[in-house]
């Protein structure tokens, strides 16, 4: 339904953006009422972030028309855009670690009393703000950013995954402030939490691959329908898996290959138990912040636990550094590529960097079983760029498999998947996980944490589902669906309420909210 | 149709696009044609300058300045740099030729003094590869250490007198059938660095290691390792490179190299290594300072030492900001 | 408020606030003026006769590096390196010695010195601008204008020469009541000048920028920062304040000297570092690097009382450089992991 332009605060039409190779953002359009919480959703690498930073000033677009209260503004600083009202919270708080907070006050030109007023909403009462910023906890960060942030009074308050990481009683705060901003101010909240957005959230944009899919009024039911249009039909691409049972028995009767008793790590995992077996993929599927990052840390050897023991092919293992655990073939595929790649070097630089890592393989490089080997590796994965050429000029779904063929050139015995398709186009996502399959088939175990999960069912032979840093729950892909995915990562009990029965409560029950967010994160650990 | 073909290919010759991607890709061509355009503009200055003995005076001169500047191409490779390597040359150098009248030699001169470079090298390894100190600072202190040091030897070698040896000093000064030695010197370790850099798995480790530390330790790289070994490695190299400036001049001096450092820093960077890490080569650099000293006699023929400096410094700007534009991403 | 979470709960300010933030924001200084006292109970033990007026001309003689430091640390706590410093303070100092030989006269000796102060500002300008503008990295760009800057000085005196007025002179020369040794004009003139410049500037919105993107020029740039105009500015205030220190060389000399000391600028990175600056950016200030001057210096004057060769005063400079810095990395190392 279009309104006419004076009935919306902000409008956005047409914002396009390309990095090099990637399309970030293509024609994408956004329009938010006035006084209303309007959500932007969309799998990761979908455009939400690019959309904000345009939005706040951070990014300037290729194209696009942004008007707010009917007049349109350009923003070329995060200064621009606070005077054009459009302010935005980021994940990373914008907060100077080696000023106080006074100073922090003083630097954006926010006055005290206004700032104080919403911490005292938020729950930091206490606060002193004498405190250097570098001391304080990432929660306390975040609040004290948007606390800043609501005393600026802008017209477009832009939260971008707000409430990840915060504390059950901070997570409660924070919404109620969000829902009671008057009608004079809208707020675009981003989350990928299906009970916040059904609690707080008026209407709903969604993205996916950079462009505008949908807009949808948020109310019972209509998860089915963000969902589905979050995950577009990519579903469609694969074949179904064949479940076989049989399989499936064969392989618990062989040592696992991973098995953890215990495992506690940083903050964020503590006491995680399961096993690995040879040839399956194991999925694991996780909210943000629940210590799948941890686990896939100490796997890999870049953390070391705190507790609990870590058994590989039956032998207690402890690893000091990743090359102990590559070289009994325990590999780490990372979700950041630019944490995985060396940007400026060529392909087959990037492919062939495990070969040389340790002293021994420091000498002369025998160039021609190097390239079989690269050559090997770029057929398997179908990467289509020359092997000399610069990374960082490749697509992303290219990227992403240069960070996969390494692996598969050195060889894989146990492969640790982390959202290796986060931001991928659909075919080369389709592509990824038949690799994974036939790697399992060939006898390697993998373990891949993916945030789409739909594709559970197509990629995966089991499921672990982590809540609160514990293993919650175990299920064959069969039964894995996206429902019983999202309950038991919300970690709801069998019978407690689905996210669209709460919205349908809403607003008036706020105790079923609360009690639903309070189970949820109960024992979510502050960070 | 042969015209129009031949219009093509001399205007895409010309184009500024080709130009910038070679400048990317292969600094080297470009920056060959600097090199032979600037001899060129020599000659043109001063007609008959280029001549064999010219030619042979800058190649002495470039040979101490390209050996420094590959210890500031290796330790720049990892984002890092080396600001020790003026005094750690000349303690070298220094060192070898108090040994004359010391049993053993200057031999025995030649090996202590590169011990000593070595060990100078390696605790900076130590504070960059294990404490994680800014290389900067490590090496900044670490040349003070080795001045302070030097002088102190020099006191007390005042009574044993000192001299450069005779064979050194051949090294600096005489040729081979028209060559001059310190090539000799020189050409193993330019072929050495090259093959290090281009075909050994040590070599990429020091472009991973620059271009993404993170990327490196989850392929399995042990950083520190590399680094304790790189700086040892430039530290060995500044000594070489005291040995050959020490002939050239007949000089034994504690600072003899020091007025090098700066320009070593400026041949790599316009050989193409970035100091930012993870992009350049040794080849570069080997152009680089032969610009660099070319640079300095075509500039000493038209103009007086105040503009000199004045020309090389921006010259040093100009040319790493159009690799800065050329590198650029997006 | 709920019981389960409590992020950090501070006790309410109050008056002991400001001497709580007083003393972190000050700790690593307070620290070395310890050091300092320590050092100075030491030097008075291995030499009698060491005496506040020996501290007083031991101040005197390192004002022009003190400057130098002081120059070196603003840059060095917004994020970035200024390699050039000691080739604009010889250009100052040439510049200010030619201009006073050419021109004597004590009256227009003051136009000349706040000339040169400007000029400060303009080397300091070209050198931000062309760190914004070129994105080349700050060390090479610097390392190339020292050139420019030093080629200048020798254009300007190609010989070291000039003279210098007669109440410039003065204004570094003996104490400042006469009879009473042990303050020297020099230096009271050096914390007047770091005052004068420092204080307003830390506690302003400037200031405050100029840590913001030393500390964290992304969260900077979202908290509405400036941040290219102020990496300009930041070169901007070290070119100022090195153009100090260039006229306190040709007050204390009498004349201007083109060629920089060879070591100064190695110093003065060395001075700010030991100062407390880091050089990461974000944490330091102007006067933990003047402190740390005067301790190098004792150190080396100790050296020299104890008859041990004064080049192991170099070598002493070089091991606490290094090992100051790989124990507090390694601190940090510690603190992180935990």
């Amino acid at each position: 339904m279009t309104l006419t332009a004076t009935d919306l605060l902000l409008e956005a039409t047409d914002v396009s953006k390309t990095y090099g190779a990637v399309v970030a953002l293509h024609n994408v359009s956004l329009a938010v009422r006035p006084g209303e919480v309007h959500a932007l959703m969309g799998a990761n690498g979908a455009g939400k972030s690019t959309l904000v930073k345009i939005l706040t000033g951070a990014v300037s677009p290729d194209s696009g028309r942004i008007v707010v209260r009917g007049r349109e503004r350009v923003s070329h600083s995060p200064a621009d855009a606070r005077r054009n009202g459009l302010v935005s919270v980021y994940q990373e708080p914008a907060v100077i670690p080696d000023l106080d907070i006074r100073e922090n006050l003083r630097l954006t030109q926010t006055a005290v009393e206004p700032f104080r007023h919403w911490l005292n909403e938020l729950g930091l009462e206490n606060l002193n703000l004498s405190t250097l910023s570098r001391r304080l906890p990432l929660a306390s960060l975040r609040i004290i950013d948007l606390a800043r942030a609501l005393a600026i009074e802008p017209d477009v308050l832009l939260l971008d995954e707000i409430t990840a990481a915060l504390p059950a009683n901070l997570t409660e705060r924070v919404l109620e402030v969000v829902q009671q901003q008057g009608s004079n101010r809208s707020v675009i909240f981003i989350s990928h939490r299906l009970i916040e957005i059904a609690a707080v959230c008026d209407r709903a944009t969604v993205l996916r691959n950079g462009e505008t899919v949908g807009v949808v009024d948020v109310a019972a039911g209509s998860e089915d329908k963000i969902v589905e249009l979050m995950l577009g039909e990519s579903a469609a691409a694969l074949a179904e898996r064949q479940d076989d049972a049989g399989a499936a028995a064969e392989r618990r009767q062989k040592t696992p290959r991973l098995s953890l008793l215990g495992v506690s790590a940083a903050r964020r995992l503590h006491n995680a138990s399961f096993e690995l077996y040879p040839g399956e993929v194991l999925g694991v599927v996780a909210l943000e912040g629940q210590g799948q990052d941890e686990l896939f840390d100490v796997l890999a050897g870049s953390e070391r636990p705190t507790s609990g023991s870590l058994l590989v092919d039956g032998k207690p293992t402890s690893f000091r550094h990743p090359a102990d655990a590559i070289r009994i073939g325990m590999v780490y595929v990372a979700a950041d590529r630019a944490e995985a790649l060396l940007m400026q070097r060529s392909v087959r630089e990037n492919i062939s960097l495990p070969f040389t890592a340790r002293i021994l393989q420091w000498g002369w490089i025998n160039l021609g079983r190097e390239r079989r080997k690269v050559d090997e590796a770029v057929d398997t994965l179908q990467i289509d760029a020359r092997a000399g050429a610069e990374v960082r000029r490749l697509s992303g779904g290219n990227q992403q498999k240069v960070t996969i063929a390494r692996w598969v050139a050195s060889g894989v015995k146990t492969m640790l998947a982390f959202d290796p398709t986060r931001g991928i186009d659909i075919r080369t996502k389709t592509q990824i996980y038949v690799l994974l399959r036939d790697l399992a088939a060939a006898g390697a175990a993998i373990l891949l944490y993916t945030s789409e999960l739909k594709e559970i069912q197509l990629a995966c032979d089991r499921v672990i589902v982590i809540f609160g840093g514990e293993v919650v729950a175990e299920m064959p892909a069969a039964q894995a669906d996206e429902v019983a995915l999202l309950r038991a990562a919300h970690n709801l009990k069998p019978g407690s309420a689905l996210p669209e029965e709460i919205a349908a409560s809403r607003p008036s029950d706020k105790a079923a909210v609360q009690a639903a967010i309070e189970s949820q994160s109960a024992t979510v650990n502050q960070s | 149709m042969t015209a129009a073909t031949g219009t093509v290919v001399r205007n895409r010759w010309l184009s500024a696009a080709t130009w910038r991607n070679l400048l990317r890709d292969y600094p080297i061509v470009p920056l060959t044609v600097l090199l032979v355009l600037l001899v060129i503009l020599a000659d043109i200055l001063s007609p008959g300058l280029v001549n064999q003995g010219w030619v042979t005076s800058i190649v002495r001169q470039a040979t101490v300045l390209a050996i420094l500047a590959g210890c500031q191409t290796l330790t720049m490779l990892t984002g890092g740099i080396d600001l020790s390597v003026g005094y750690v040359a000349s303690m070298a150098g220094f060192v070898t030729a108090t040994f004359v009248h010391q049993p053993g030699g200057w031999p025995m001169g030649v090996v202590v003094a590169l011990v000593a470079a070595a060990l100078a090298g390696l605790v900076s390894g130590i504070g960059v590869g294990i404490f994680k100190v800014h290389p900067l600072i490590v090496t900044l202190g670490m040349g003070l250490i080795v001045f302070g040091f030097s002088n102190v030897w020099q006191l007390q070698s005042v009574q044993t007198g000192a001299g450069v040896p005779n064979e050194i000093h051949t090294i600096g000064v005489g040729t081979l059938g028209g060559i001059p030695n310190d090539l000799i010197v020189f050409v193993p370790v330019a072929i050495v660095l090259i093959l290090v850099l281009k075909r050994t798995g040590y070599g990429r480790m020091l472009y991973a290691i620059g271009d993404n530390p993170i990327a490196a330790r989850l392929s399995g790289v042990r950083s520190w390792q590399v680094l304790i070994v790189l700086y040892a490695m430039s530290g060995v190299l500044a000594g070489i490179a005291g040995l050959v400036q020490s002939g050239l001049a007949n000089t034994a001096s504690v600072t003899l190299v020091q007025p090098y450092l700066l320009p070593s820093v400026a041949a790599a960077v316009i050989g193409g290594t970035s100091i930012l890490g993870g992009r350049g080569g040794y080849s570069g650099t080997i152009v680089g300072a032969l610009i660099l000293t070319v640079l300095g006699s075509v500039l000493s023929i038209v103009l007086p030492e105040p503009w000199r400096q004045i020309v090389f410094g921006s010259i040093v700007v100009l040319v790493a900001a159009a690799y800065a534009r050329v590198t650029a991403e997006g | 408020m709920s019981a389960t979470s409590a992020p950090i709960d501070q006790p309410r300010g109050g008056g002991g606030d400001r001497i709580s933030t007083f003393a972190r924001d000050n700790a690593w200084t307070l620290g070395l003026i310890g050091f300092l006292a320590v050092l100075l109970l030491f030097t008075k033990y291995v030499n009698q006769t060491y005496g506040l007026d020996s501290l007083a001309s031991t101040a005197t003689s390192v004002v022009p590096l003190a400057l130098a430091a002081v120059a070196q640390a603003v840059v060095v706590l917004s994020g970035g390196i200024d390699l050039s410093v000691a080739s604009q303070m010889a250009l100052t100092s040439c510049v200010a010695a030619t201009l006073m030989k050419g021109y004597p006269g004590e009256d227009v000796a003051v136009v000349i010195v706040v000339g040169v102060l400007l000029l400060g500002l303009v080397l300091g300008a070209i050198n931000g601008a062309l760190v914004v503008l070129t994105k080349v990295p700050d060390i090479i760009v610097t390392l190339g204008t020292s050139f420019v800057w030093a080629g200048f000085a020798l254009l300007v005196r190609p010989a070291p020469g000039g003279s210098a007025a007669q109440w410039l002179k003065d204004l570094v020369v003996g104490p400042i009541v006469s009879g009473i040794d042990v303050i020297p004009k020099a230096a009271v003139l050096l914390v007047i000048i770091v005052a004068v410049i420092w204080i307003p500037l830390s506690r302003s919105r400037l200031g405050l920028s100029l840590y913001a993107i030393g500390s964290n020029p992304l969260a900077a740039f979202r908290s509405g920062v400036a941040v290219n105009r102020t990496k300009v500015l930041s070169y901007i205030v070290t070119g100022f304040v090195a153009a100090f220190a260039g006229l306190s060389l040709t007050a204390s000399t009498g004349i201007g000297t083109p060629v920089p000391e060879p070591t100064y600028v190695l110093i003065s990175i060395a001075a700010v570092v030991l100062g407390g600056v880091s050089m990461a950016g974000g944490i330091g200030g102007a006067f933990g690097p003047i402190v740390a001057v005067i301790v190098l210096q004792l150190i080396r004057d100790d050296m020299t009382f104890m008859h041990v060769d004064p080049n192991y005063g170099l070598v002493a400079q070089g091991i606490i450089l290094i090992g100051v810095l790989m124990v507090g990395s390694l601190i940090q190392q510690r603190r992180s992991r935990a």
